[in-house]
C-alpha cells in the first residue's frame, strides 16, 4: 500500500507541475507584460486613507 | 484585458491593473500564523531538552514566548499602518531604507523557504517511519507536499488559507485532546513529571544549557510574524492583522505549555531531546491506538499547514521585491484570474524541491532559525525608528502596542541571547550566513539599486517624518 501511495504521489506531483507550467504559458501569452505586472503597493491606502487624526 | 470592478470587496483592478485579491479576514490571518508555527510543537522545540534538559525547555518556552509576544505586538502596530504585501519588507523600506528592506526580504524568503523544506522533509520522514517498509523513501512525499501546496497557492489565497484554517484547527485540537486524555490533573496515573524531572536532572548542564536551549526554543513560535504577509489581501488590515496575530500568539502559548507538560511527563529528557516526533511518541506512550493515530495524522497536518503558509509568505516577499524592482520586475506578475503572485510561486518551487532533496533537516532548520532571528533583531530597531519618526498622533494606527520601548528592548536582548545560543551550536552556519548577507548587500548597493525607481517605492501617504 505504501509503495502504491508513493507512486501516486509522484503522479500527482508531475500532473500538477505540468498543469502549472501550461497555465503559466497560457497566461503569459494571453496578457501583456504591462497588465500582468501592473500591481502597485499601497494603492488602496492612497485612496482610502486621509490621515486626519 | 478589459477593466473590471469587483463590487463589495476592496479588490483592486483600477483600469487595466491587476492586484492581489482582498478577501481574507482575521480567521485567515490566524490560520496563516498558527499554521506556520504549530509544526514546531510536533517537532523542533524538544531539541531544546537535549541542549539543557526538560526544565530548560520549559524556561525557554516562557522566555521565548516573551520574545514572540514582543514580536507580535510590534508587528501588529507597524503592519496595521504599513498594509502591504511583503510585510516586514515594506515596513523596512518605509521606515529604515532600501538596503535594510532588501535584506529583510531575503531574511523572509530564506526563513520561509527553509521552513517549508523542513516541513516537507518532516512529513516524508513521518510517513516512512509509520510505514516501516524497506525501500520506501521520503522523496515522493516531499515532492507531493511541495508541488500540491504550490498548486493550491497558485490557484488562490482564499482557498489556500481556508484549507490552512481547517488543518491547523484539527492539529491544534489533537494537542488539546491528548492533554485531557492523560488526566493532567492527576500525577502518577499516566503522567510522571515528578519522577522524570527531578532536582537532580532538571538542568543537567546548568544555566549555560538554558542559554543553549534558546536555539530550539524558537520553534515553539517560529513564524507567527508571517501573518503580516497577508496585509495586502485582508479586507481590513488595521483590524484583522492585530486580531489574527495576537489571537494566534495566545493560541500558541497555550499549545506550547500543554505540549511541554505532556511530553516532559511521559519521556525522560534524554529521549525527548533527540526524538523527531515528541507528540506522536507521547500518543504512543499513552497506550491508546486512537491517540497514537490521531497524533500521527496531526503531525502530518501540522507539517502541511506550515509548508502551505510558508509558500504563501515566501512568494509574497519575493513578489514585493520584484514590484519595487529590487529584483527583475518579471517577478511582480499577478495572475489575472487567480490574483496570486504566480511567477514568484513557480520560481521558488524548484528551489524548495532542490533543498528538500539535498539538505538534511538540521541544516534546513538552522538556516530558517537564523534568518528568523535576524529579522526579529531588525524589528526591535524598526519599531524604535517608527515611533521616533512618526510619533503617536501623527499617523493613523490600527493598533498601538503598550509599554513602548520595553517590548523592543526585551526583543533585542533576547535576540542577542539567541544569536549566542546559535553560535554555540552552529557557529560556522551563522558566520556563513552573515557573509552571504554582507556580499548580497554589496551587490544590491553597487549594482541592483540603479534599476529601482526611487520615487515609486515609497507608497504610504504619510506626512514627512519628524526631523526631515
Amino acid at each position: 500500500m505504501w509503495m502504491g501511495l508513493s507512486y501516486v504521489c509522484w503522479g500527482i506531483s508531475v500532473v500538477l507541475a505540468l498543469w502549472m507550467l501550461y497555465d503559466w504559458f497560457k497566461v503569459d501569452t494571453t496578457y501583456s507584460e504591462d497588465v500582468l505586472t501592473s500591481s502597485r503597493e499601497g494603492e488602496l491606502e492612497a485612496v482610502s486613507e486621509k490621515h486626519r487624526i | 484585458m478589459t477593466a473590471a470592478v469587483d463590487t463589495g470587496q476592496t479588490t483592486t483592478i483600477h483600469g487595466d491593473r491587476v492586484s492581489l485579491l482582498r478577501v481574507l479576514g482575521p480567521a485567515h490571518v490566524w490560520a496563516l500564523g498558527v499554521g506556520i508555527v504549530l509544526v514546531g510543537e510536533f517537532t523542533g522545540w524538544n531539541f531544546s531538552a537535549d541542549k539543557g534538559g526538560a526544565l530548560a525547555a520549559l524556561i525557554v518556552c516562557w522566555i521565548v514566548g516573551l520574545l514572540y509576544t514582543s514580536v507580535a505586538m510590534i508587528d501588529s502596530e507597524v503592519t496595521s499602518t504599513v498594509a502591504a504585501a511583503g510585510g516586514q519588507y515594506a515596513q523596512a523600506k518605509h521606515i529604515v531604507g532600501p538596503l535594510m528592506a532588501f535584506n529583510v526580504a531575503l531574511f523572509l524568503v530564506f526563513a520561509y523557504t527553509m521552513l517549508e523544506v523542513s516541513d516537507a522533509i518532516l512529513l516524508g520522514d513521518t510517513i516512512v517511519a509509520k510505514a516501516g517498509v524497506e525501500g520506501l523513501t521520503h522523496n515522493s512525499f516531499i515532492a507531493a507536499t511541495i508541488v500540491v501546496l504550490a498548486w493550491l497557492n497558485y490557484r488562490g489565497v482564499l482557498m489556500t488559507l481556508n484549507v490552512n484554517f481547517v488543518i491547523t484547527a484539527i492539529a491544534y485540537v489533537s494537542i488539546v485532546i491528548l492533554f485531557f486524555s492523560v488526566s493532567p490533573w492527576t500525577q502518577g496515573a499516566v503522567l510522571k513529571l515528578n519522577e522524570l524531572v527531578t532536582p537532580g536532572n532538571a538542568l543537567p548542564y546548568g544555566w549555560i544549557g538554558v542559554i543553549a536551549a534558546f536555539q530550539f526554543g524558537i520553534w515553539y513560535y517560529l513564524g507567527i510574524e508571517g501573518t503580516t504577509q497577508a496585509a495586502e489581501e485582508v479586507r481590513s488590515p488595521a483590524r484583522s492583522l492585530p486580531y489574527g496575530t495576537m489571537a494566534g500568539m495566545i493560541t500558541l502559548l497555550i499549545a506550547a505549555a500543554m505540549t511541554w507538560y505532556v511530553c516532559a511527563s511521559l519521556m525522560p529528557w534524554e529521549y525527548l531531546g533527540i526524538t523527531y516526533y515528541p507528540l506522536w511518541d507521547a500518543g504512543k506512550l499513552t497506550g491508546s491506538p486512537l491517540l497514537e493515530n490521531l497524533l500521527f495524522i496531526a503531525t502530518l497536518l501540522a507539517a502541511l499547514a506550515s509548508a502551505n503558509g510558508c509558500i504563501n509568505d515566501a512568494a509574497r516577499a519575493w513578489f514585493s521585491l520584484g514590484r519595487d524592482r529590487y529584483l527583475p520586475s518579471w517577478f511582480s506578475a499577478v495572475h489575472p484570474k487567480y490574483r496570486t503572485p504566480y511567477r514568484s510561486i513557480l520560481f521558488l518551487l524548484p528551489i524548495a524541491l532542490a533543498f528538500a532533496f539535498i539538505a538534511d533537516l538540521n541544516q534546513a532548520i538552522t538556516f530558517s532559525i537564523l534568518s528568523g532571528v535576524l529579522q526579529y533583531t531588525f524589528m526591535s530597531i524598526n519599531i524604535m525608528m517608527f515611533r521616533r519618526k512618526w510619533p503617536l498622533g501623527t499617523i493613523r494606527r490600527g493598533y498601538t502596542h503598550p509599554f513602548h520601548p520595553l517590548p523592543a528592548i526585551v526583543l533585542f536582548c533576547l535576540c542577542m541571547v539567541t544569536f549566542f545560543a546559535i553560535f554555540l551550536g552552529f557557529g560556522s552556519q551563522l558566520i556563513a550566513m552573515t557573509v552571504f548577507y554582507f556580499l548580497i548587500s554589496l551587490w544590491f548597493h553597487f549594482y541592483r539599486y540603479k534599476f529601482v525607481r526611487r520615487g515609486d517605492q515609497f507608497s504610504m501617504p504619510w506626512p514627512k517624518p519628524q526631523g526631515y
